[in-house]
């Protein structure tokens, strides 16, 4: 192997493709670089934990920046919503690979890409004018109005029944990461060994027996991968959030009222930002981005590789 | 059959049915919001499509007619430049990554590029807001297209590599076993059997950043007229989309529909062509 690349040609070809290959290592230190520098204005002025835990975000008056209603935002999003994706994404990937004919299990996958490549802010659009005003209408006001007659101390929590809130937000993303949980978990599933099937059938398990018995376990690191993944997307996800969340930073959040998120503050305000401050506290919040969501994707990986060389041991 | 036994076994049966029944309803329940929101952008989108939508620039609010001639042609200029800026360095590391294996550097380029793919895409916005727009001292498409590109690298990278894997072993071997070096191999023979793979991989790169607004936002930024100068702020299919979406005009609704219908068309179709280039080649 090592004489392969002796040769001078090879040598300058291997080296001129590090060169180019190396841009993905610069693309991600130089984005933690220039986020931080871009960011250090506003981190050092507040601190880096007084940023983060910061409740106010004042721009216009009193001039100071906590990222707290934003990163609590994504949180309760990202999470609300990967909860509600997890158990479709699962059962899609449960039948497109087991149990579908395959030319049904074929439409699922080119139906899930679809999803995924479906833009979003076509999702963001049908959310706007669709999704919002049809739960204001039908789960909102009807719902804030029981609530109001009959359940009082409920109220401060539903808040007010806009259309534009946390709640659409947390509706209309579980269907944008469906297909990274879907995908993986489907071919996490499709290499569990025959021999597992077949040893439980043979006892006289069930289908689902089988599933729960023989196959989940052994693919539940591909699973757990594909939810990191599609917590990572939804953390992410910035367009449709930010038209139907309704932009508010104001705490305490409320089910139906306004909200915002890490992404949806920068994509809102980063045009309309005079100040150097806060600019520079935008490309903070973006900073504080880029560490969650490398943490959150570094241990999808991680999952992964560990289910990759699982999978080969017992093979 | 004692009944105890008869009785454990149907209530196995009914757990195996309830699991059925339940796996078939979260099936169907993950593309619900799928199918209504092609269902609608069709209903909606088709009936303000017609020819000036591509024929002629925006207007102003109020004034009816017009199209979004402006912010289609600026898509394929954003994104192809895009793609010219990612290509070098992610059809690089896809090679290295593939035809090295044992490179000290390869794992940590697949965890990079793995990491890149999940981030956020507007933090390649920011980046771009930060390289190109101010020291250039303004928006400009070539910001928005470096954005794009950022975002495309890491894609590339991942897509070479998986399709050079799924070059047979053989050629390499034929190739190395006439004497060739091994620069030879992978130019002359890999790459070529593996044209197809590739091109599906860019085509599918194509399409995703096509459908991104979000790092354009601070970058391309928007033009209501045509732009044909990279050096100037220039219009995006998604970006007008979004503009009009959060516009208080009923015209301007409409439009974001048939702007939401073509952008998915232009999006499946890339993808569907590049499933064909994968059979064709």
């Amino acid at each position: 192997m090592k004489r392969l690349y002796s040769h001078f040609g090879d040598r300058v070809f291997a080296a001129f493709l590090l060169l180019l290959g190396l841009g993905v290592v610069v693309l991600a230190l130089l984005m933690a670089y220039e986020l931080y520098r871009g960011g250090s204005l506003a981190l050092n002025r507040f601190g880096l934990l007084g940023f983060a835990l910061g409740r106010e975000w004042d721009p216009v008056i009193q001039k100071t920046f906590g990222a707290w209603p934003y990163i609590l935002g994504t949180v309760i999003v990202s999470l609300s919503s990967l909860f509600l994706s997890f158990f479709p994404a699962l059962a899609t990937a449960i039948f497109a690979a087991e149990y579908a004919p395959r030319w049904l299990a074929q439409g699922l996958n080119f139906l899930l890409d679809l999803m995924a490549a479906v833009p979003s802010v076509v999702y963001g659009l049908w959310g706007i004018f669709i999704l919002a005003p049809w739960l204001r209408d039908h789960v909102q006001l009807p719902l804030y109005m029981w609530a109001a007659e009959h359940a009082s101390w409920l109220v401060p929590f539903l808040g007010v029944p806009t259309g534009y809130g946390l709640m659409t937000a947390i509706l209309i993303l579980p269907s944008m990461i469906v297909p990274f949980t879907a995908a993986l978990a489907r071919d996490a599933i499709a290499l569990v060994p025959r021999e597992q099937r077949e040893a439980a059938y043979a006892l006289g398990a069930t289908r689902w027996e089988v599933m729960r018995l023989a196959i989940l376990p052994l693919a539940r690191g591909g699973i757990v991968a594909g939810a990191f993944l599609a917590l990572a997307r939804a953390i992410g996800e910035t367009m449709a959030v930010t038209m139907v969340i309704g932009n508010s930073h104001k705490l305490p959040y409320t089910l139906f009222g306004g909200a915002a998120t890490m992404p949806s503050v920068i994509a809102n305000e980063f045009t309309e930002a005079v100040e150097d401050l806060h600019l520079s506290a935008l490309i903070a919040v973006g900073f504080l981005l880029f560490w969650v969501s490398m943490a959150v994707n570094f241990t999808a990986a991680w999952v992964l590789r560990r289910q990759e060389r699982l999978v080969k041991g017992a093979v | 059959m004692s009944l105890e036994k008869e009785l454990a076994l149907r209530r196995r049966y009914r757990v195996e049915r309830l699991m059925m029944a339940l796996i078939a309803l979260g099936t169907l329940l993950a593309f619900l919001i799928l199918f209504l929101v092609l269902a609608y952008a069709f209903l909606k989108g088709a009936g303000a499509l017609n020819l000036d939508f591509f024929l002629k620039d925006m207007r102003p609010p109020g004034e009816t007619g017009g199209g979004l001639r402006q912010a289609i042609v600026g898509t394929l200029i954003v994104d192809g430049l895009g793609l010219l800026i990612a290509l070098p360095f992610g059809l690089a590391a896809g090679i290295l990554l593939a035809e090295y294996p044992d490179h000290p550097i390869n794992p940590y380029l697949r965890l990079l590029s793995d990491t890149l793919n999940g981030m956020p895409a507007i933090l390649f916005g920011l980046l771009a807001f930060i390289l190109v727009v101010k020291p250039m001292g303004g928006f400009s498409g070539l910001s928005g297209a470096f954005a794009l590109g950022f975002l495309m690298i890491p894609i590339l990278a991942r897509s070479t590599e998986g399709v050079l894997s799924l070059v047979p072993r053989e050629i390499r071997e034929a190739g190395l076993a006439l004497g060739l070096p091994r620069w030879r191999v992978i130019l002359s023979l890999v790459l070529p059997t593996a044209r197809a793979g590739l091109i599906t991989g860019v085509l599918l790169a194509f399409a995703r950043a096509a459908g991104e607004a979000a790092p354009l936002l601070f970058t391309a930024f928007g033009s209501p007229l045509l732009e044909l100068n990279p050096l100037k702020p220039i219009d995006t299919l998604p970006l007008r989309l979004f503009a009009y979406a959060i516009s208080p005009y009923d015209d301007w609704h409409q439009q974001a529909w048939a702007a939401g219908l073509v952008l998915f068309a232009l999006i499946t179709l890339t993808s569907l062509l590049a499933r064909l280039a994968s059979r064709r080649f």
